[in-house]
């Protein structure tokens, strides 16, 4: 994983994929690229001192495209999704092409993919679905992966699209059932490591209940699950310990505190204490 | 003009600039370390250590307000026996003072930290902490009642010849008063302020936002609380004042200066940018070069009233 660099980024686009989702490209500096699937940025929404803290977003995709004024002709794009949640996110919304953006990144501890053997199963719920797109570039090289997406309507689904021109089996779910089928995409999962053979691992994003069931699933099954999580952060570099979550080992007497912003986001489903 | 003199010395700590990072916001000082070198700052002010580990707080542990924000992190530490195994370490290959903050349950507890660390030469000084509240006395926070600070500022300053700087806080009538008692007592520095108290309300669920239900204000919001009790404390007492309070920029903090702080903390500031503290240092430096000022020493209490 790369070295974490402070710099201004030029947005390329920020437009609303989806009622309250949008989908933002921006210049980043060509070191940028050394970041890995599941880390995270950790934006300055203004230059002010309101809203104050930076926040977090997973890295959705970063790729080269061609540029007509870099002497190598060549420039490093890197894509996040956000919903919006608060002022930073409001604010975010009315940003233009052309406006800059002073990100701290790449950060945290991001997807272990190691050898990529058996199929790889992807599993979103809303907005978690950004940092997988990323991963699944990668995980395709290496096999067949598969995606199951939920929400809790239609309007909750990002991304598709994006996902099956990778080549990813996706099967989508949504609470009320205006998109792909009615139900949890957890209860789909489940059905589906029920009946298939040769599953090598698990890497899921969403809210923290979907990452509680995926990881119980898991256990059951036995196979490996990665689990990227969520937090409200302030600093997001591991001093402040705002952010933290509980280790397995935690107890009032011993505590096992883990910061998603340094130890994580990403966590071995095993490693933490689903209470 | 030759470079202006920023150096300046706290209770014998010699501070190459006036900037130190703020307890609780630079972890152990590894942390930053990779963002820029530790040795442009002055000073760095380690992460509250107590006796036993702490666990701290459940979540959600902190949240943003206007021009702040709140944190009730529950002083969440590894304890004194892991920090001297694995903290102390590090700060052998640091050229910049290490000052560790203390707390503790009771004034006895503050005494063993003390005791404990001032056999330790990679302490460059102890910063009492002294806004938490005494367990064994119905939960009053030491920091609020003047005999309550008198008595654990004495039993420290007993059990170490290191500089002993104590942290205010500003949730008193009458800071001055807190200030002199812990002079009294026997402290080399003041630094103030803590954290404000705090909280937030989630109207959509109509609970606290944070689970502790309150928490401390950091952050601009607080700067000219801040800024109103350095300039009461430094009028009143002798011993060096070290401003903390919503310092974002260099200009921030020689206001802080001028109203009679000899050196600085920024702390919520590095949040908002990991170099926030060695660009403040140059910052000041810029200023005083800009306008001709030979060194920090000349704008320390400065201010006309």
């Amino acid at each position: 994983m790369g070295l974490t660099m402070q710099y201004k980024a030029t947005i390329l686009a920020n437009a609303e994929m989806s009622p309250g989702y949008f989908r933002m490209r921006l210049r980043v500096p060509d070191l940028a690229a050394g970041s890995a699937p599941g880390q995270f940025l950790m934006i300055r929404v203004r230059d002010a001192i309101d809203p104050l803290l930076r926040r977090p977003f997973g890295i959705f995709d970063i790729h080269e495209a061609e540029s007509e004024y870099a002497e190598s002709g060549r420039q490093t794009c890197l894509e996040i999704l956000y919903k919006i949640v608060g002022k930073g996110t409001r604010h975010m919304a009315t940003l233009h092409h052309g406006d800059h953006l002073d990100i701290l990144a790449p950060l945290g501890k991001g997807f272990s993919t190691g050898s990529g053997a058996g199929e790889n199963i992807l599993v979103g719920g809303g907005i978690g679905i950004a940092p997988l797109y990323f991963l699944a570039r990668e995980l395709v090289e290496k096999g067949k992966v598969r995606l199951f997406t939920g929400g809790r309507s239609r309007d909750d689904i990002l991304c598709v699209t994006e996902f099956e021109r990778l080549g990813v089996e996706t099967y989508v779910a949504t609470d009320d059932g205006t998109l792909g089928e009615r139900g949890l995409v957890t209860e789909a999962l489940e059905r589906y490591l029920a009946e298939t053979r040769g599953v090598g691992s698990i890497f899921a994003c969403g809210p923290f209940p979907m990452l509680k069931a995926v990881a119980q699933i898991a256990e059951k099954n036995g196979t490996l699950c990665q689990v990227s999580l969520e937090a409200y952060m302030a600093c997001g570099v591991g001093a402040c310990l705002g952010c933290v979550v509980k280790g397995r080992n935690h107890s009032d007497e011993n505590p096992d505190y883990r910061c998603v912003c340094k130890d994580g986001p990403v966590f071995d489903s095993r490693e933490l204490l689903w209470d | 003009m030759t470079k202006p003199n920023l150096s300046v010395d706290i209770a014998g700590i010699r501070l190459r600039n006036p900037v130190m990072a703020a307890s609780g916001t630079f972890g152990y000082g590894q942390e930053f370390a990779e963002y820029f070198d530790l040795e442009s700052i002055g000073a760095i002010i380690t992460k509250g250590l107590s006796l036993k580990p702490k666990a701290g707080n459940r979540t959600p542990r902190i949240v943003e307000t206007p021009g702040g924000m709140l944190n009730a992190i529950g002083l969440q530490n590894v304890g004194l026996e892991a920090f001297i195994s694995e903290k102390i370490p590090y700060f052998r290959t640091m050229k910049t003072p290490v000052i560790v903050n203390v707390y503790g349950n009771s004034p006895e507890e503050y005494a063993e930290l003390a005791e404990r660390l001032d056999k330790i030469p990679e302490v460059a000084g102890l910063e009492v902490n002294i806004s938490c509240p005494n367990v064994r006395q119905g939960g009053i926070v030491f920091g609020t009642d003047p005999r309550a600070a008198f008595e654990v500022v004495e039993l420290v300053r007993d059990a170490t010849i290191k500089p002993v700087i104590v942290k205010l806080s500003p949730n008193v009538t009458d800071i001055v008063e807190m200030a002199r008692a812990c002079v009294e007592a026997g402290a080399d520095a003041l630094s103030l302020i803590n954290t404000l108290t705090g909280m937030a309300v989630d109207l959509g669920k109509r609970r606290p936002v944070l689970a502790n239900v309150t928490g401390g204000l950091s952050g601009p919001a607080i700067k000219p609380v801040a800024l109103r009790m350095v300039w009461q404390v430094a009028k009143a007492v002798t011993v060096p004042v070290i401003g903390i309070g919503g310092i974002c920029s260099a200009n921030d903090a020689l206001e802080f200066i001028v109203a009679g702080a000899t050196a600085v903390q920024v702390g919520t500031a590095s949040f908002l940018d990991p170099t926030a503290t060695r660009n403040i240092a140059r910052g000041m430096e810029s200023y005083l070069a800009e306008n001709g000022i030979a060194g920090i020493g000349e704008m320390i209490g400065s201010l006309e009233v």
